[in-house]
């Protein structure tokens, strides 16, 4: 009976965490942007503003789900779930504490680099169904952007893996007992959180649904609960690179006096607050300048960060 | 374990069958991811997660985006569909279609064990493959990808700005 009911709750606990703190991110959000601007932000809706949330995810469910009459219907309808499906089963292989992850899979890094390609469809789909042009341009962007950065994320990441010498989460945490691999691997570090940034297309890397350009881009024609997947979807995307980087980089459940699940999400903490003080810091960049950075900085480094660290694993055999 | 290999397999089948026979573009693409998305589970099912991985990563997550995106670019409206349609004639698939059972035959007859290799032949294991594409071949591999370097330059030249022209434009 345990046998069943165990990963069914670890299940459970995974989602609920990760959707709530994806829903709780929107009003810290909105409150850490209203306090570095000087204002005051959503206060009124229970203690703090808290329940503000709630309260626009009713108002969302309320509102009239319109598909445009010139929509491809079908896709335009699977393009949201694409984004949110691909975003909750990255989850799956994130391990929060020893004992606590939903799979324990020997490819887990890959899972989740197949699961972030898989996620580029919602975009390219959701722009390319809308058949409107700004969404059209939109998707473009987005597809174009996400599978050039793609590339640096996933050979970003092969550093860590050649010191762990393991593609599975587990054994790349208990690889950082001593040494956390964000002084090794500094450079992966850098590369991996600017990699992520243009995953989830933040600023300032959000040029698929710049404003001031093209509407909203991608999801300019979607309303109702189809907009809040793609809304929740990008705060999801937060919290698993951020989730990502503590595991890669920092530690993930190693810590001092605290128990390891609580120094877990404090670390996640940490760098959901610095995206949401980079997205209150930074400019928006011009595509051609986000390509060519890509492509003409992020690779060779990149590249010559493989290059170095596997030279010094094998000087120390 | 075998109930999943066997519905996965029938997804594959299906989904590939439905890509070739969509009239609409992106809607065959998709079939197709789906289908390589079958595969994967099957080859994560046969033991081999690596693989599954990077038919995940590579072909459903890369190649098949990049076929998305032209796609969009080439903007099809219901012309190109019903064109498409046109194209889908009885005519038009009997042929390979024969074909193509013709091999189907071949194919069940080669596995249900009646002949492996063509005699004088052996069956060769994919590390041999890799040691001798990698060995002796090792020439003839370089050569080979040197191909897809032409391939590069050549986009680069047609994607590069004419000096003159963008003399122009920033006048």
């Amino acid at each position: 009976m345990m046998s069943i009911l165990w990963p069914l709750i670890t299940i459970a606990l995974a989602l609920g965490i990760m959707l709530t703190s994806a829903s709780a991110l929107v009003w810290l959000e909105r409150r850490m942007l209203a306090l570095w601007q000087d204002r005051y932000g959503p206060n009124r809706v229970g203690p703090f503003g808290l329940l503000q949330v709630i309260a626009d995810t009713l108002k969302m469910f309320f509102k009239e789900d319109w598909i445009p009459p010139f929509a491809d219907k079908t896709v335009f309808f699977i393009a949201p779930m694409v984004i949110m499906t691909t975003a909750l089963l990255s989850v799956a292989v994130v391990p929060f504490a020893p004992g606590f992850s939903v799979v324990d899979l020997n490819i887990g890094l890959l899972f989740f680099l197949a699961m972030s390609s898989m996620g580029v469809y919602s975009v390219a789909l959701a722009g390319w169904a809308s058949n409107n042009k700004y969404s059209l341009l939109g998707g473009l962007r987005a597809s174009a952007q996400m599978i050039s950065y793609e590339v640096f994320m996933g050979l970003s990441l092969m550093g860590v893996v050649m010191l762990a010498g393991s593609f599975n989460l587990r054994d790349i945490v208990e690889a950082q007992e001593h040494l956390w691999f964000c002084v090794p691997q500094f450079i992966g570090l850098v590369i991996f959180c600017i990699a992520g940034l243009a995953e989830t297309h933040r600023i300032p890397f959000d040029l698929p649904e710049a404003e001031s350009e093209l509407v909203a881009g991608f999801h300019s024609e979607y309303s109702g609960m189809k907009f809040g997947m793609f809304f929740v979807g990008e705060y999801l995307g937060i919290t698993l690179i951020s989730a990502m980087i503590v595991t890669l980089f920092f530690g993930g459940w190693y810590g001092p006096i605290l128990p390891p699940i609580i120094w877990f999400f404090l670390k996640v903490f940490v760098f959901q607050c610095g995206f949401i003080l980079l997205r209150a810091t930074l400019p928006r960049l011009r595509y051609d300048q986000l390509m060519s950075f890509g492509w003409k900085y992020m690779l060779p480094l990149s590249l010559i960060n493989i290059l170095i660290t596997g030279a010094i694993i094998l000087a120390k055999r | 374990m075998n109930a999943i290999f066997y519905i996965t397999a029938a997804v594959a089948v299906v989904s590939t069958g439905l890509a070739i026979t969509r009239a609409n573009a992106i809607h065959s693409l998709l079939w197709l991811v789906t289908s390589l998305l079958a595969v994967s589970v099957i080859f994560f099912v046969l033991g081999a997660p690596f693989v599954a991985a990077l038919e995940v990563i590579i072909y459903a997550g890369a190649i098949m985006v990049l076929f998305v995106f032209v796609i969009m670019m080439l903007n099809l409206g219901p012309d190109a569909a019903e064109q498409e349609r046109e194209w889908l004639s009885a005519r038009a698939w009997t042929g390979p279609g024969i074909l193509a059972l013709i091999l189907l035959a071949e194919m069940v007859y080669i596995l249900k064990g009646n002949v492996s290799t063509l005699e004088g032949a052996r069956m060769i294991s994919p590390k041999e493959l890799s040691l001798a594409l990698y060995g002796p071949y090792i020439l003839v591999v370089e050569l080979a990808s040197l191909l897809l370097l032409a391939g590069l330059v050549g986009a680069y030249h047609l994607g590069r700005r004419d000096p003159a022209s963008a003399k122009e434009l920033k006048s």
